[in-house]
C-alpha cells in the first residue's frame, strides 16, 4: 500500500506572471506511469509560458523551513528562467522521449539491482546493491546531467559550467558537453584536482576545460563559489549545471526529480525480486543527490527506513569531519537554508573527508527537511571504515565501489553484523571506485606503517 | 530611522554634488589598522562609508574583495570587532552615514534580531545583505526596521519591474544600483547606460540611487553621476590600494587619501561644462 507523498510543499501555487491566476498542482502516485515525472498532475489549466519579461518564481523553493533563493539579485532572473523551463519541460513529451532514449541507450538505464552473494551471509539480512556504478560515466551523476544538458539546449545556451568535487559530476558534464556540442568549463578545487587526477584527465579528453580553484579550502565549496561568480556574469549564454540537490531553487527540486529514476527502478526491481519492500534504503550523503534519488520514491512507504550516511572523516570527535547533518547548525550557504558546518558567528567551517565527493560543509535542503520531520535518519562512518568497506566489496563481490558509496556500504555492513538492520536492505552503490585506487592504496599504506586501523 | 542618509543627500543636493562612498572590508589587512583606514577615508572626503564584515564564502565578490576577506579572517577579524570599530568611529565624532555589506549567514549566525540590534547599538545606519534578493529579503527588512536600521536592496539591470517596485518600497537610505552583470571588481567597468533603470526606480519613488560595481576612476564617477546617480560606491579600487601597500602604512594612507579625494572631486559639478552634476533627464520615462 502506498501513501501519497507526505510533503506539504507538494501542494504548490503556480502563477503565470501576468494575471496572478493560481493553479493547484499536487503529487498523485501514478502506478505504472511512464515518463520521469509521472507523479505530477496539473489540476487546472493555464500554465504561463516561459520567458515573459515580468516572470518571477512560480514556487517558493522551500522544503519546510529549508531551501530558498539566497543569491545576489543579479542571478534571480536566471533562476526564474531556469525554473520556468524546468516546470514546462516536465509536461513536455518530446523532452521525455529524448531523455528516456539517452538514459537507455547512451547511459545504460535501467541499472541492475544486484543481490550480494557473499556480503551479509549469515547475518539474517539480504543485501541488495543498486548498481549506479555501472552507469556510463561511472556514477549516478549522468542521470541528471543529461537532463540538464537537454534543458540548457532548450534554453538556447551555448556554454555550460559546473563544479566538481570527486570529479564524477565534472566527468558527466564533460560527457554531456561533448555529446551535445556545448562549450564546457569545470571548476574544481585545487586539492580535489590533485586527489582525483584520473577524472581530470577524463574531463580534458572529452574537451572540457578544468579550472583549478585555489581559494580558501580549495575543495568543492570553493568550486561552487567560483561557478556562481562565473554565472553571475555569464548567465545569458551559459547554463550552470549544478551537480547536486543543493544550491538555490530550483536546483534542489530539479536535480531530485532528474535523479529519482534511481529509486523508481529500485522499488520496482525489489518488488519483482522479493515481492516486498525493503526494510531500509541506505545511501551516502555529501550534497545528497544519490540519496534523494533513491529515497524519493520510498518516502511514501512508511515501513522503509531511509538512512543517509555522512563522512565522519577522522572521527566526529576530531572535528575533522564532513557530517553536516550530524554536526552542523542551520545556516545559509550556496543559495539555500540548510544545515551547515560553521562556527558560532556564521563563518563556514572546513569539512574533512578522504572522499572528495563527500567533502562539503553544506547539504541539500530536502535532507534537512527529512531530518527535521523524522522521515530519514542520518548517521556517519569514518574514513577508515569506508576504506575497509571498499576492500570488503572488492574481495567478496568483485566490485570496486567509489569511496563515497563505500560509506553507505560501511554503515550497512556494520549495522547488519550488529543485527540492527531488517531482513532486506538496499544500498545505493552510487559510483565505481577506479578513480580512488591510488588514494586508497596510499591511505592503506600510510595507516599500516602507522600501526593503523587493521 | 537614522536621518544620516537623508541629511547627507539634501546637503549634497544643495551643493549640486553626489556622494562618494568608499567600501573596505573591516579588519583588512588586520583589525589594528582598520580605524586608521576608516579615518583616512573620512578625512579625505568620503561622504559615507560602506563596510564589509569578512565572510568565508563571499559569492558576490570578485578576486580583490575575496582576498581582503581572506586577509581579515586570517588576521582574526570577528563580527564583534566590527561593532567595536564602528562604535569607535562614532566616539571619535564622525557623524557620516555608515552602511554594512554582509552575507546572510553572518546575520543568521547570532540571529537576525540580535544582529540588527548590535548594528544599531554600534551606530550603523544601513545593512545590505548581498545574498538576500527581493525573494528572500522580507525577514531582513522587517528586522532592520524593528531596529531602526535602513535596509538596502540591490537593483540590477536585469531586475524585472515587479521586483524594482519591491526594492523601491523596501529600501531605505539609498538604493544600491548595479549597472552590469557579474561580481564586484575592477576587471569589468560599470555600464553607464542605466537611465532606464534609474527612471524606473524614480517612478517607484525609490530612495536615492547609488551606483556600485566596476567604479574605479573619476571618469566612471562623472559618467554615473551624469546618468543620474546620486552617489557612487567604489570597493575593489579602494581595496587594491590597501592590498598594494601591505606593511607600508604611510604609503597606504597616502594612496587611499589621494584616490578618495580624486573620486570625491569627480562628484562635484564640472566648472568647464557648467552643468549641474546631478542634473537628470526629466520626463516620465516610458516603462521598459
Amino acid at each position: 500500500m502506498r501513501f501519497p507523498y507526505p510533503y506539504p510543499h507538494f501542494c504548490i501555487f503556480f502563477s503565470d506572471g501576468r494575471n496572478d491566476d493560481h493553479l493547484l498542482v499536487r503529487s498523485i502516485p501514478e502506478p505504472g506511469g511512464r515518463g520521469y515525472f509521472g507523479e505530477w498532475r496539473i489540476l487546472s489549466m493555464g500554465v504561463g509560458g516561459g520567458a515573459c519579461e515580468e516572470s518571477f518564481m512560480r514556487q517558493s523553493g522551500r522544503f519546510g523551513e529549508f531551501g530558498g533563493v539566497f543569491v545576489p539579485q543579479i542571478l534571480v532572473p536566471a533562476l526564474e528562467e531556469l525554473e520556468a523551463a524546468f516546470l514546462d519541460l516536465r509536461e513536455d513529451l518530446v523532452f521525455h522521449d529524448e531523455l528516456d532514449e539517452l538514459l537507455a541507450n547512451y547511459a545504460g538505464r535501467p541499472t541492475p539491482l544486484y543481490r550480494c552473494r557473499n556480503l551479509g551471509a549469515g547475518t539474517g539480512t539480504t543485501l541488495y546493491l543498486k548498481r549506479e556504478d555501472l552507469l556510463h560515466g561511472g556514477a549516478h551523476k549522468t542521470n541528471q546531467v543529461l537532463a540538464q544538458a537537454l534543458l540548457a539546449k532548450r534554453l538556447g545556451k551555448k556554454r555550460v559550467i559546473a563544479e566538481t568535487g570527486a570529479g564524477q559530476h565534472g566527468v558527466a558534464t564533460a560527457m554531456a558537453g561533448a555529446l551535445m556540442g556545448l562549450e564546457t568549463r569545470i571548476y574544481m578545487g585545487a586539492k580535489d584536482r590533485e586527489r582525483q587526477k584520473p577524472n581530470v584527465q577524463r574531463m580534458e579528453l572529452m574537451g572540457a576545460e578544468v579550472v583549478a580553484v585555489q581559494a580558501g579550502t580549495a575543495t568543492l565549496k570553493e568550486a561552487i563559489n567560483e561557478a556562481l561568480r562565473d554565472w553571475a556574469g555569464s548567465f545569458e549564454s551559459t547554463h550552470y549545471l549544478l551537480g547536486t540537490v543543493a544550491g538555490p531553487h530550483p536546483y534542489p527540486l530539479m536535480v531530485r526529480e532528474f535523479q529519482r529514476v534511481i529509486g523508481r527502478e529500485a522499488r520496482e526491481q525489489i518488488l519483482r525480486a522479493e515481492e516486498r519492500l525493503p526494510g531500509a534504503v541506505i545511501a551516502c550523503v555529501g550534497g545528497g543527490s544519490n540519496a534523494m534519488g533513491i529515497f524519493t520514491d520510498f518516502v511514501g512507504d512508511p515501513g522503509v527506513r531511509l538512512i543517509g550516511v555522512e563522512p565522519a572523516g577522522r572521527g566526529l570527535e576530531s572535528g575533522l569531519d564532513g557530517a553536516t547533518l550530524g554536526r552542523g547548525a542551520i545556516g545559509i550557504i550556496h543559495g539555500s537554508r540548510s544545515y551547515v558546518l560553521q562556527d558560532p558567528e556564521g563563518q563556514i567551517r572546513e569539512s574533512h573527508s578522504l572522499s572528495a565527493g563527500l567533502d562539503y560543509p553544506g547539504v541539500g535542503p530536502e535532507h534537512a527537511h527529512l531530518k527535521s520531520i523524522g522521515r530519514a535518519e542520518y548517521v556517519s562512518v569514518t574514513d577508515a571504515e569506508a576504506v575497509d568497506a571498499f576492500f570488503r566489496l572488492s574481495r567478496e563481490e568483485g566490485i570496486l565501489p567509489a569511496l563515497e558509496s563505500a560509506h553507505a556500504l560501511a554503515w550497512a555492513l556494520k549495522a547488519m553484523e550488529a543485527g540492527a538492520l531488517p531482513h532486506l536492505v538496499i544500498v545505493n552503490l552510487s559510483g565505481r571506485g577506479d578513480k580512488d585506487l591510488e588514494q586508497i592504496l596510499r591511505y592503506r599504506g600510510e595507516s599500516r606503517e602507522g600501526g593503523g586501523h587493521e | 530611522m537614522s536621518e544620516r542618509y537623508a541629511k547627507m543627500f539634501s546637503a549634497l543636493a544643495a551643493k549640486g554634488e553626489a556622494a562618494f562612498i568608499p567600501f573596505v572590508v573591516l579588519g583588512d589587512p588586520h583589525p589594528q589598522l582598520s580605524m586608521g583606514i576608516l579615518e583616512c577615508l573620512v578625512e579625505s572626503g568620503a561622504d559615507a562609508l560602506e563596510l564589509g564584515i569578512p565572510f568565508s564564502d563571499p559569492v558576490a565578490d570578485g578576486p580583490t574583495i575575496q582576498a581582503a576577506d581572506v586577509r581579515a579572517l586570517a588576521a582574526g577579524m570577528k563580527p564583534s570587532m566590527a561593532w567595536e570599530l564602528i562604535a569607535g568611529l562614532r566616539d571619535r565624532g564622525h557623524d557620516l552615514p555608515v552602511g554594512l555589506l554582509v552575507y546572510a549567514n553572518l546575520v543568521e549566525g547570532p540571529g537576525r534580531d540580535r544582529f540588527y540590534e548590535a548594528a544599531r547599538e554600534a551606530g550603523v545606519d544601513s545593512v545590505l545583505v548581498a545574498d538576500a534578493p527581493t525573494l528572500e529579503a522580507k525577514p531582513y527588512v522587517l528586522s532592520a526596521c524593528r531596529h531602526s536600521i535602513e535596509p538596502v536592496l540591490i537593483a540590477a539591470p536585469n531586475t524585472p519591474r515587479r521586483h524594482l517596485e519591491t526594492i523601491a518600497r523596501w529600501s531605505g537610505g539609498y538604493t544600491y544600483v548595479v549597472t552590469r552583470t557579474g561580481v564586484t571588481g575592477v576587471e569589468r567597468e560599470a555600464d553607464f547606460r542605466h537611465q532606464g533603470l534609474l527612471e524606473s526606480l524614480q517612478d517607484f519613488c525609490a530612495p536615492p540611487p547609488v551606483v556600485g560595481f566596476g567604479i574605479s576612476t573619476p571618469e566612471h564617477v562623472r559618467a554615473a553621476v551624469s546618468a543620474g546617480a546620486k552617489g557612487v560606491i567604489a570597493g575593489s579600487a579602494v581595496v587594491r590600494r590597501i592590498e598594494g601597500n601591505l606593511g607600508q602604512k604611510e604609503k597606504m594612507f597616502q594612496e587611499l587619501g589621494r584616490f578618495v579625494a580624486a573620486m570625491k572631486e569627480a562628484t562635484r559639478p564640472s566648472p568647464l561644462r557648467g552643468d549641474g552634476a546631478v542634473a537628470r533627464g526629466h520626463g516620465a520615462g516610458a516603462p521598459r
